[in-house]
């Protein structure tokens, strides 16, 4: 029987010819990726050692990705006091991948490892952030993990005693009509899977769909698998993803690519044409809450959220300085965008894209996770509506328990902007 | 025998269990004063140590999905809470064995605030309704990590072995 990409990935890491769905491994790990919540994993870290006589040792600094993006720049003196502890470690293990709150080299975690070259093919990678399955978009099979586990990691360089995940096929057919998008489908998916329907499970992304897709779409489908329960995402490495590394993210040695076999046994597959998908909207307080844009048009939003991990991309910021040049956004509506990286956002300036944005009146905030999950700037009122392009809509999410978000595309987010309702970019009359 | 002190549905999600804007408070002896933040009359009951240790959350399926933020787990654990769902969501399943939080997988449990409940190894009995729910037990695999005290204690023998 042949194997996964899952599969072949697991059985490398963990020095095995071959692992069957259900074995138990220990993977070795190749980047082991937290944020703030480094101070954490430090405390645990420390712990791990106590009364061992043995010096606390990170297992190979070069493995070791810290990037600060939840509370930045800091919000309050505890956090400051939190990453400057994080800071201090990071000197005292020479740790190598920080990324500190900068203009340079910046940004939002999951955005500075793929475009740092950070992450390649057959890589196993975890990270103390649910959406590290972003990475799989890379080829790499990449989850996440709590603190205590990543203090494991960085003692031993192993993830004890993970199972192999049986994995679920998704092929997707068809051309995206235009203003339709990757976020689209991944809603689409979430919606028919459920929010438990891939738990313990993986999504390995095929189909020319998904073959046709730039790097930056395939960020969106893996970031948002773990929306369905899933352990991972995973696009098995191509053509794109070479070019990729290459063009965009530097890397300049040899990548090889790992390919699921021919007979891989799959736990089902899901055929999807995406030639008749229409946007799609994420209805409050869940993400497989999830309705066809012409079910939910014309609700009034107060704050429109175009940014994040999930679609803070130079092509989610281009769609929407597109659908916005010329036009305001609307007087009883507020619009944040907050680009993935600093690179990102330089990009944006340099295109013009960030003076479209500003001049119809959106905020152009810094690199950052802050208002996905309500912890740093872009609170909700009692009774406000956000519709955002994050990837989740919990009650409370944006801070507010009392608020309501919605989740879409950045061209549904662009043209609502505008409108100051939830409204079809099709339809909108923008983008001339 | 432990009282069902809170009855939640499916997809609870991190969110709602430890909100993401107290993030910065990460030291288990300071997270539990969140647990529930949102819910002021349960986190009220909490602070106020009005639960007895060992009362039971019953929740439905999907319990802790969202982050992987281990003060969801944390801020439970302060309590000594026990979770009985119908399933749980794959971090935070994770983090609960890793610290030591009692939890229960247990597909069809039914039971409503103030009833009594058996947590055994093999199965919950709700004495209220009489009746007796499956539990689905966890792998060899997790069960080595809560035998050893959670997966610090797991973490430092292999470390002691190894050298």
């Amino acid at each position: 029987m042949g194997m996964t990409v899952v599969q072949k990935i697991l059985a490398r890491a963990s020095g095995l010819k071959a692992v069957a769905v259900g074995d138990v491994v220990e993977p070795r790990v190749d980047l082991a990726m937290s944020h703030e919540n480094a101070a954490l994993v430090i405390n645990q870290f420390l712990e791990v050692y106590a009364g061992t006589g043995l010096v606390p040792r990170v297992w190979d600094p070069e493995r070791v990705a810290i990037i600060f993006d939840h509370r930045v720049p800091a919000e309050s003196p505890k956090t400051a006091t939190n990453q400057k502890k994080v800071r201090e470690f990071v000197t005292a293990h020479q740790i190598k991948r920080f990324h500190d709150i900068r203009g340079d080299v910046g940004g939002i975690c999951h955005q500075i490892l793929p475009e740092s070259g950070y992450v390649r093919p057959g890589a196993v990678v975890v990270g103390t952030d649910s959406h590290t399955t972003s990475h799989g978009a890379l080829g790499a099979l990449a989850f996440g993990i709590g603190a205590t586990e990543m203090a494991s990691v960085w003692a031993l360089g192993a993830v004890l005693n993970v199972e192999v995940p049986p994995t679920i096929k998704v092929v997707a057919r068809g051309a995206f009509r235009d203003y339709v998008s990757p976020k689209d489908l991944i809603l689409k998916l979430i919606g028919d899977l459920t929010a438990e329907g891939a738990n313990f499970r993986v999504l390995e992304f095929h189909g020319e769909t998904v073959r046709r897709m730039s790097t930056s779409g395939r960020l969106t489908l893996c970031n948002m698998s773990v929306e369905a329960g899933a352990t991972s995402g995973i696009v098995p490495a191509d053509d794109e993803t070479l070019r990729y590394l290459r063009d965009e993210a530097g890397v300049t040695n040899s990548v090889e690519p790992v390919t699921p076999d021919a007979d891989a046994a799959y736990e089902r597959t899901i055929e999807l044409d995406v030639s008749d998908l229409e946007p799609q909207i994420a209805c409050p307080h869940t993400v497989d809450n999830v309705q066809p844009l012409a079910n939910v048009a014309g609700r009034k939003v107060h704050q429109i959220v175009i940014g994040s991990c999930t679609n803070g991309r130079l092509d989610d910021l281009a769609v929407a300085a597109h659908l916005l040049e010329g036009r305001k956004v609307a007087a009883d509506t507020r619009m944040l965008v907050f680009p993935a990286s600093a690179k990102i956002f330089r990009q944006a300036i340099e295109l013009g894209l960030v003076a479209t944005l500003m001049r119809a009146g959106a905020v152009v905030m810094n690199s950052g996770c802050g208002p996905c999950l309500g912890v740093h700037e872009g609170a909700l009122g009692d009774g406000e509506v956000a519709l955002s392009t994050t990837n989740r809509n919990f009650k409370g999410r944006m801070g507010n328990p009392k608020s309501e978000v919605y989740l879409c595309s950045p061209a549904v987010a662009a043209a609502s902007a505008v409108t100051g309702v939830i409204t079809d970019p099709r339809t909108s009359g923008g983008g001339n | 025998m432990a009282t069902v002190v809170y009855a939640l549905g499916d997809d609870i999600s991190t969110d709602v269990i430890y909100p993401g804007r107290h993030m910065a408070t990460v030291l288990p002896t300071e997270t539990p004063q969140f647990a529930f933040a949102d819910d002021a009359a349960f986190n009220g009951k909490l602070k106020a140590r009005e639960i007895a240790p060992g009362s039971v959350v019953v929740a439905g399926k999907n319990f802790g999905c969202g982050s992987s933020r281990e003060q969801a787990v944390s801020c439970l654990k302060g309590y000594d809470l026990v979770i009985v769902a119908r399933g749980f969501a794959r971090i935070f399943l994770q983090n609960a064995i890793n610290l030591g939080l009692r939890v229960a997988t247990c597909p069809t449990i039914e039971a409503s605030v103030g009833d009594e409940l058996e947590v055994g190894a093999a199965e919950v009995v709700n004495q209220m309704a009489k009746k007796r729910y499956a539990m689905v037990p966890l792998p060899a695999s997790r069960q080595a990590i809560i035998d050893a005290g959670g997966l610090i204690p797991y973490t430092r023998q292999r470390l002691v072995a190894a050298k």
